[in-house]
């Protein structure tokens, strides 16, 4: 397969799966029970929220292709070609979740980006 | 709350959320790469039943847990740059821990990282809440 192909998959996998959950828990509040006794609780109502469930198929798929581009392709090249998700989940936080971002966010995501190009070359 | 209760409370869990990750990826590729069975069905079945490879899964769910709750104070485009200061910690343990060659393109990028995680984590944490819009 190619691997560019596998990186269009695991990039989109990766976006869907995080837009999605940030998503579902923006819609489910925040959680702040924390002592043991609740956490099966929390796990069973946060766990009935469909999208969530979708959200982890899409992580499966982006690991299993993940694991596939590395077969295929060096390391220093599927970790910086794989990091445009985070380019692309930046924009579309701020497009479809309409979250808030200043320069020093778009800043610090660019930066981001281009430092975990450099760290896996 | 008052606002530096929040700050801390948000760094703690992305603290937990950067170690759970670096450690359960660490355990899992440990033990995958020094497990005694075959590539065989069975063979992958005995591999996750090991130490390291157990300990790399137990780890990584309790990261998809507390990324949930984090992602539930935070945004998303908070919680993306503070959780990639997992990269420069891998660049660490790598060298020293591990003695491993760190190339100079390697430290400039953890660099990187590092400028963008602090100038992300000086913004507030949440600025729209999904049941009341903006906030």
């Amino acid at each position: 397969m190619n691997a560019w192909l596998l990186v269009a998959i695991v990039v989109l996998s990766t976006v869907a799966s995080d837009l999605l959950q940030s998503r579902e828990m923006k819609a489910h509040g925040e959680i702040d029970e924390f002592h043991p006794t609740r956490w099966g609780a929390i796990m069973a109502r946060v766990l009935r929220r469909r999208w969530l469930i979708l959200s982890i198929f899409f992580m499966a798929v982006s690991f299993f292709a993940f694991l596939v581009l590395l077969k295929i392709a060096d390391l220093s090249f599927a970790v910086p070609a794989t990091a445009a998700s985070y380019a692309v989940e930046t924009v579309l936080a701020r497009v479809l979740l309409k979250e808030r971002l200043n320069w020093k966010r778009w800043t610090g995501a660019a930066l981001v980006v281009c430092g975990v190009a450099l760290v896996s070359m | 709350m008052p606002g530096r209760a929040v700050a801390l409370k948000v760094w703690l869990l992305t603290l937990v959320v950067v170690l759970t990750n670096v450690l359960g990826n660490f355990s899992l590729s440990w033990g995958m790469k020094h497990s005694a069975y075959g590539l065989t069905p069975l063979g992958v079945l005995r591999t996750v039943f090991t130490p390291w490879v157990l300990a790399g899964i137990v780890l990584l769910v309790l990261w998809l847990l507390t990324r949930l709750t984090l992602l539930s104070w935070a945004d998303l485009s908070f919680v993306l740059p503070v959780t990639a200061s997992g990269y420069v910690l891998t660049v660490m343990l790598g060298r020293f821990a591990l003695g491993e060659e760190v190339s100079w393109q390697r430290w400039a990028g953890a660099v990187l990282i590092a400028v963008g995680t602090s100038l992300v984590g000086v913004t507030q944490p949440k600025t729209v809440d999904g049941r009341r819009g903006s906030v």
